[in-house]
């Protein structure tokens, strides 16, 4: 007895000084492992996990938010109104904010009004709202520092995505591709809210911040001005390439990685070319914003297949050489391994079914297309995997160094681009494509799957009804966490997959889980339920099952989906008893 | 007819028509088609039904972006969309009230084909509807005749409607030509003193109806009817604002 209560005594002090116990950003830690070195909670033990308290939000559309814990407080952003609230360790509610986001970023939005959650830095907490505001806080009290305005809601602009905060910067990237927007990421001092750089994803290299520090590894992505020479005249103006995905950060290398959206908002036929930087991978330096490689998952994307995943950065033994790596479970349906002092392909497998293309060829580093299934106007195509959301969208994996595995949420949607229907838009007819996605070979629309990044192999994976929408964490108890839309909070072996425990929560699961160090010394998990996003607007907008194209044709593979869960936001806590 | 059933008819009019408000959504500044002060043709011929109908107008002002109809008819908002595609599937149509297609419009140079010879060198202007993959029926059909470079897109969503935008752009000389939805440019087109000719044909043509509800048969009904009655004055609004027909 006495020796058990050494050991608890001492498990706190052995992480004093570091943020162990805490979550300060959606990804815990810059390298976007969304692994945790808290070990109480282990198979032996994850089945007497019980939920410790809740909390509603309020807010009825998809709550895709990481709550954050710091400083003794939890904090949690909602999808718009983008509330945030502080709660304290019981889940009373120490403040909320309002920021007041403009009501009209609502119509805007391509897929629900979600948001991905918040950061905490040096006792500020950093969010953005639909509208396209970064906002600063003081952590403790909620009292605003700064605002700064950086998208425009009447080009289409919105922001979805968490900010990163390195080196005293914000970064900020913009939604709404689709609609003509440029994408871009800026950088705010994150002191007074002033913009300190801008990068296009499109445009003439000064616009892009493309220097003489620039070395991609592919000779495609090298020559001037490419972000104009791969498209047709202008079409880069409003060419997309927009940045609402994750952010990771090599504090040893100085470089952030993030990805950009699918080209828009042009068919394909109408913009020839590679439309450069669309749908791949930016290096570049923090302090100067200047790009230092760049990689293209998708040249001359045609199905929606945007490149904003999360980058995974980890140390791995390759041939028996220790390379730096970055992981990356992409839209298009590839792992990829690059290199990510090089922007070099070393792998790129497949990890659900694919009739897009064949491969990737690792000299050039380009996807091989199938030309059966490159979308034309007036032509019907069948069976187009993965769907326009990806073999995974933007729900984030997690990388237990302790296992080698990548936890990877996804789905397995497919789609047929049949005729054309009439679509309409501010008085304007057009023809719009009619796509229908329906489940991928084996009849399940999602899938949990654990990767060996080093074999390029599924080691294990689960079959799940709907799309898995939410992100995934794992900790050194050997244990990974993930939510599905039908409502179940999963704990799974991390190493056999086995399913040792789960919860059902009122609404359907996107949010992403994260654990933490209670004030009282216990490990908790915690994790939004509120189903939404562009998956699970059927439930969360109400839209009409019998309208299969309603969401792009994403409500015509989850018409079932009202069955089994209903709309609204809540904040579940769990520990052992 | 016998004095009851008179008087059951007359409670049924006075149900749909007399007692009732006519609740329109409309875009508040999305000239020529409606605009917050009622200067629209789309503000002239909704205040036609309802004189017709002997309903009070009233309007909810809704940009007509992505939802509209969820957010609009769907959440009960109001009760008509006035010029909607006639087999737009999200809402009920009434039978068309016009017909229009996408339309040539230029300056100096003349372009009335998609066989010019000069199509590819030409600059022109399309709308962009802001969808991924999806285009005008005329941004396919350039495509389709591999003019591209000289190609310009105006995303609908913008300070001014796209078709304006287009119309000042050749103007000014920074266009040769646009191919645009006829009843969105047909009014700019003539005030600007541009030419206008129609690409007649499919799949450039649409038929244009009012929107309700899918269960608001009653609704429809009664607008068909109040529709057939004032067709002259509708087609006189049409000519108006130059909708090309």
């Amino acid at each position: 007895m006495k020796l058990a209560a050494i050991a608890i005594a001492a498990a706190p002090l052995l992480c004093a000084g570091a943020d162990e116990g805490e979550w300060r950003m959606p990804a815990g830690d810059y390298a976007a492992t969304r692994y945790s070195a808290l070990a109480d909670i282990t198979a032996a033990n994850v089945r007497q996990l019980k939920e410790a308290w809740s909390f509603t939000t309020g807010v009825q559309a998809g709550h895709e938010a990481a709550p954050l814990v710091a400083g003794g407080l939890i904090y949690v952003v909602t999808p718009y109104p983008n509330y945030v609230y502080a709660l304290d360790m019981a889940g009373r509610v120490r403040w909320k904010f309002d920021p007041k986001a403009t009501a009209s970023a609502q119509g805007v939005a391509c897929c629900d009004v979600v948001n991905r959650g918040a950061f905490y830095d040096a006792g500020r907490l950093f969010f953005n709202t639909l509208d396209g505001q970064a906002i600063a806080l003081d952590a403790k009290s909620g009292r605003e520092l700064w605002r700064t305005k950086l998208a425009n809601i009447a080009l289409g602009e919105t922001v979805t995505m968490a900010p990163l905060v390195v080196k005293g910067k914000v970064l900020v990237g913009n939604s709404g591709g689709e609609l003509g927007v440029r994408g871009w990421l800026v950088a705010l001092d994150a002191k007074s809210g002033k913009q300190l750089w801008k990068a296009y994803s499109t445009g003439p290299d000064k616009d892009v911040l493309i220097g003489p520090a620039f070395k991609p590894f592919y000779s495609s992505d090298r020559g001037a001005d490419l972000g104009v020479k791969s498209w047709p005249p202008q079409a880069w103006q409003i060419g997309g390439g927009t940045v609402w995905g994750w952010i990771s950060y090599d504090a040893q290398r100085k470089l952030i990685y993030y990805g950009t959206g699918n080209p828009g908002p042009w068919n394909p036929e109408q913009r020839p070319g590679d439309n450069k930087w669309t749908a791949g991978l930016f290096a570049r330096d923090p302090d100067t914003g200047q790009a230092r490689w760049f990689y293209q998952f998708s040249p001359h994307d045609l199905h929606d297949y945007d490149g904003i995943n999360e980058n995974v950065l980890v140390d791995l033994s390759l041939d028996g050489k220790p390379r730096r790596v970055l992981l990356r479970p992409e839209r298009n349906g590839y792992v990829y391994v690059l290199d990510r002092a090089s922007g070099e392909v070393l792998s790129a497998t497949p990890y659900v079914h694919i009739t897009t293309s064949t491969g990737v060829d690792l000299k050039s580093g380009r996807p091989q297309y199938n030309p059966q299934t490159e979308p034309k106007a007036g032509r019907a195509i069948r069976d187009v995997c993965p769907a326009s959301p990806g073999a995974k969208d933007w729900q984030p994996s997690a990388y237990s160094p302790r296992t080698g595995l990548l936890y990877i949420p996804h789905q397995n949607l497919c789609q047929d681009e049949e005729t054309y229907q009439v679509s309409y838009i501010a008085g304007t007819p057009y023809v719009g494509a009619d796509v229908v996605m329906k489940p991928g070979p084996g009849g399940h629309r999602g899938e949990f799957s654990a990767w060996d990044p080093i074999a390029a192999k599924k080691r294990w994976s689960v079959a799940e009804n709907f799309p898995v929408w939410s992100g995934a964490l794992v900790t050194a108890g050997d244990i990974v966490f993930y939510g599905t839309m039908d409502g179940y909070f999963k704990a799974l072996d991390a190493k056999s997959g086995e399913v040792l425990w789960s919860y059902r929560a009122s609404s359907g699961i996107i949010g992403q889980p994260i654990t933490y160090r209670g004030t009282d010394g216990k490990q908790y998990v915690a994790v939004l339920s509120g189903v939404g996003g562009w998956a699970g607007a059927i439930v969360s907008n109400e839209l009409d099952p019998r309208d299969g194209t309603a969401a792009l044709g994403f409500a015509n593979a989850m018409k079932d989906l009202p069955k089994y869960t209903v709309k609204g936001g809540m904040l579940h806590v769990f520990a052992l008893p | 007819m016998s004095l009851r059933c008179l008087s059951v008819a007359l409670l049924f009019y006075s149900n749909f028509v007399l007692s009732t408000e006519l609740r329109v959504c409309a875009e508040p500044d999305n000239l020529p088609f409606s605009r917050a002060d009622r200067s629209g043709f789309e503000n002239r011929i909704a205040e036609l039904l309802a004189t017709e109908l002997g309903a009070h107008l009233v309007y909810a002002w809704r940009p007509q972006r992505r939802g509209f109809v969820r957010k609009t008819l769907g959440a009960g908002v109001c009760d008509a969309w006035m010029g909607v595609p006639a087999d737009y599937e999200r809402v009920l149509t009434t039978r068309p009230y016009y017909r229009s297609t996408y339309v040539f419009v230029y300056g100096k140079r003349p372009l009335r084909s998609f066989d010019d010879p000069g199509l590819r060198a030409l600059r022109i202007g399309v709308q962009l509807p802001g969808n991924d993959m999806a285009a005008t029926p005329p941004g396919h059909a350039l495509a389709a005749r591999g003019a591209i470079d000289n190609v310009v897109g105006f995303p609908i969503y913008g300070e001014q409607p796209a078709a304006q935008r287009i119309v000042l752009a050749i103007a000014k000389g920074s266009l040769d030509a646009g191919i645009v939805w006829g009843p969105a440019v047909g009014y700019f087109a003539r005030r600007a003193s541009l030419s206008v000719a129609s690409a007649a044909e499919l799949p450039f043509e649409f038929a244009i109806a009012v929107g309700v509800r899918r269960d608001a048969r009653e609704l429809r009904d009664a607008l068909d009817a109040a529709l057939a009655r004032r067709k002259p004055d509708v087609e006189r609004i049409l000519d108006e604002y130059a909708v090309p027909r």
